[in-house]
């Protein structure tokens, strides 16, 4: 199970890919150009790209409010995502979701989803579906450490439990639910200690590490596919941006930049990047070189949906039903 | 013809749409037993999968059949008291009514969720609901309420075949009514209302539970020289305007009954609509009977106050009859 070469790479470039895409996505927001409310999470890319390494194109994931990694993560075109951001018809939702509502069924993206909690449970009956179906597909459920005192995340693990559902809860620690820490807000240290009222497997790693994500996602996942139920993984992590853009206007001060800077210096990405310099996989000019891919693949995603045209007023009526009925 | 209950109705249809499709499961709390009957023998006959308890996690289980609707399966979520469902709001108002719309139509939800709803007597405020209004007005849930075992059966079978979500309410205090049910096989379209009385005086909507009521107060009244069209939608959305229309540009006076509260109801709605596309039928201001503007109390007398029943149907009847109106 430990990962070739190639795959380290293929994760490497898509944390850039996150990376480039939020960094740009936060610009445009500031200058106006994105609409809405837009939360990034710039610094937890490991975390999406580490566990979905390990999925296939049909299984499932769902996502939330700060879901663009886990979308690129399972294999989500940033053009289209872009295109969703600016509202255009040519978005993942044409332009009916935006930035906290994108999904792909046909990539296994259930969706991403604007209340707190609401998509464990969907996750959930989405395994649900995979062990009625008969098929090995398993779903990847990520969600927040505020998320984890909703009702719908306790709802969920015993149901997941008592049905041995294939569904792998992906917490993403990142110590702040909105401006409110986790350390006053959730009643254990670790999140994963939670598994243990519900009978199930939950550890907690460094999910700063893509490797060490990618290990405890892998395990959970053979679980699910040979039907020994879910797991609970929980990876600690920390949002380097605001709860969601343009929140200093607040003028809230709810963690210190201390804080802050001692987490930037365990970037998860220049982390990989040290590590496959350090061990030869990659030159000084190849990582050069897919940092600049990254960052075209971007800019060409913004001049997408930049041209992509604004639905009409129209289709906010249309297509309402299944069936075709208005 | 064959006359069986409203429950048994129900049953019937949850029997034959799972025999019928594999993909049709139930589950809800206490399912394996059926509160009122509506569940028995399935799981006898469908086992622990696909008749499936869930323990009392309301959120937990609906989003789990909207996760599973969007995966493949067909659910039928039973709720088992109207009132719950409000424990699961999040679910049906921001999940399940707007999924398939915010995801661009990418993926259909088919599900129903059933429930019982209204007095069974006494049970006071929070076991008492038909929370009708509340999901009308969230676009894009169908919602059915039948009043016959007929009507139960061929819209239920309809619902579980439809693509989109569907809220079924179950009238709980019709549950034991029986009625001609026929033994082959037949659906009854969405959307479309039934005329359960002609006359030519008034037209009476009703729905649910207020529909037998409205067609004893119109058959009293017939004694008295007045004739009384009962029309029951069947269906609250989509709406079938036009079988109201019809029988008000006949009648020209418009009761509304329905058992809910009184403001924001179906019944205001129904009223709203034809003020605007019927007005020039109307003879009489339209009225509505409907609770009180309260939570149903508990103690009988006051119980009986805020239902609506019978009595109160025929004096809005003879209201509207009585009505001139002066300034023509
Ligand atoms: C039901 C609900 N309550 C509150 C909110 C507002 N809200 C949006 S994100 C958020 C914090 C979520 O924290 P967490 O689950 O840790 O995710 P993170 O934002 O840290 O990624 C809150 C309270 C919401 N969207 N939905
Ligand atoms: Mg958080």
């Amino acid at each position: 199970m430990s990962l070739m070469n190639e795959e380290l790479v293929l994760m490497y470039r898509k944390m850039l890919t996150i990376r480039a895409f939020e960094e740009e996505a936060s610009e445009l927001f500031w200058k106006g150009e994105i609409l809405g409310l837009l939360h990034v999470s710039i610094g937890e890319e490991a975390v999406p790209v580490g566990a979905c390494t390990n999925l296939l194109p049909e299984d499932h994931i769902t996502s939330t409010h700060r879901g663009h990694g886990d979308i690129i993560g399972k294999g989500a075109d940033p053009k289209y995502m872009f295109a969703e951001l600016y509202g255009k018809k040519t978005g993942y939702c044409k332009g009916r979701g935006g930035s906290m509502h994108i999904a792909d069924y046909s990539l296994g993206i259930i969706g991403a989803n604007g209340i707190v909690g609401a998509g464990i449970p969907i996750s959930t009956g989405s395994a649900l579906a995979q062990k009625m179906l008969g098929t090995r597909n398993v779903t990847v459920c990520f969600f927040g450490d505020g998320a984890s005192n909703q009702g719908t995340f306790h709802e969920s693990l015993n149901l997941a439990a008592i049905w041995k559902l294939p569904v792998i809860f992906v917490c993403k620690n990142n110590q702040y639910g909105m401006w409110t820490s986790a350390s006053y807000a959730v009643s254990v240290r670790d999140v994963s200690e939670r598994a243990k009222g519900y009978g199930i497997p939950g550890v907690t790693v460094d999910g700063n590490d893509v490797t060490a994500v990618y290990e405890a996602v892998h395990e959970a996942v053979e679980r699910a596919r040979n039907g020994d139920g879910p797991s609970l993984i929980e990876c600690k992590t920390y949002r380097w941006h605001g709860h969601m853009e343009g929140e200093e206007a607040y003028g809230w001060v709810y963690r210190s930049p201390e804080e802050a800077e001692e987490w930037k210096k365990r970037c998860p990405i220049l982390r990989l990047e040290k590590e496959l310099l350090s061990r030869g996989i990659l030159t000084e000019a190849q990582v050069k070189e897919i940092r600049e891919e990254a960052k075209n693949e971007i800019e060409e995603a913004v001049k997408f949906a930049e041209e992509s045209p604004l639905p009409e007023p129209e289709d906010a009526v249309a297509d309402l039903f299944a069936g075709g009925e208005e | 013809m064959r006359k069986i209950t409203y429950i048994q109705a129900v049953n019937e249809a949850f029997r034959e749409e799972m025999r019928r499709d594999p993909k049709v499961f139930i589950m809800g709390e206490e399912v394996k037993v059926g509160v009122l009957g509506q569940t028995e023998g399935l799981f006898e006959e469908f086992g622990e999968e696909k008749v499936r308890n869930t323990p009392i996690s309301e959120q937990g289980f609906v989003g789990a059949g909207i996760g599973a609707a969007g995966s493949g399966m067909r659910p039928i979520v039973d709720f088992m008291f109207g009132n719950f469902m409000y424990v699961a709001m999040d679910q049906l108002a921001n999940q399940a009514a707007k999924l398939r719309y915010m995801s661009g139509g990418q993926v259909n939800f088919p599900m129903v969720f059933y429930t019982t709803t209204g007095d069974m007597g006494s049970t006071a405020a929070q076991h008492s609901d038909h929370p009708v209004a509340p999901f009308v007005n969230m676009p894009l849930l169908k919602i059915v309420l039948p009043s016959t075992p007929y009507d139960a059966k061929g819209l239920l079978k309809s619902a579980i075949r439809d693509d989109n979500p569907i809220i079924f309410f179950e009238e709980v205090t019709l549950g034991g009514i029986k009625g001609d049910v026929p033994e082959e096989e037949y659906l009854i379209s969405i959307g479309k209302g039934d005329i359960k009385r002609s006359g030519k005086d008034v037209t009476v909507v009703a729905v649910g539970c207020m529909a037998p009521q409205a067609l004893s107060a119109a058959e009293k009244l017939q004694k008295e020289g007045i004739s009384v069209e009962v029309a029951d939608p069947r269906t609250i959305v989509p709406l079938d305007k036009e079988i109201i229309l019809n029988s008000v540009k006949k009648t020209g006076r418009l009761v509304i009954c329905e058992d809910a509260p009184r403001l924001c109801s179906f019944a205001s709605e129904v009223s709203a609509t034809i003020s605007e596309d019927g007005f020039s039928y109307l003879k009489a201001p339209i009225k509505r009977v409907t609770r009180e503007h309260v939570p149903l109390p508990f103690s009988s007398p006051m119980t009986e106050f805020v239902l609506p029943n019978e009595s109160k149907i025929i004096d809005a009847i003879k209201e509207a009859l009585r009505y001139e109106n002066k300034t023509r």
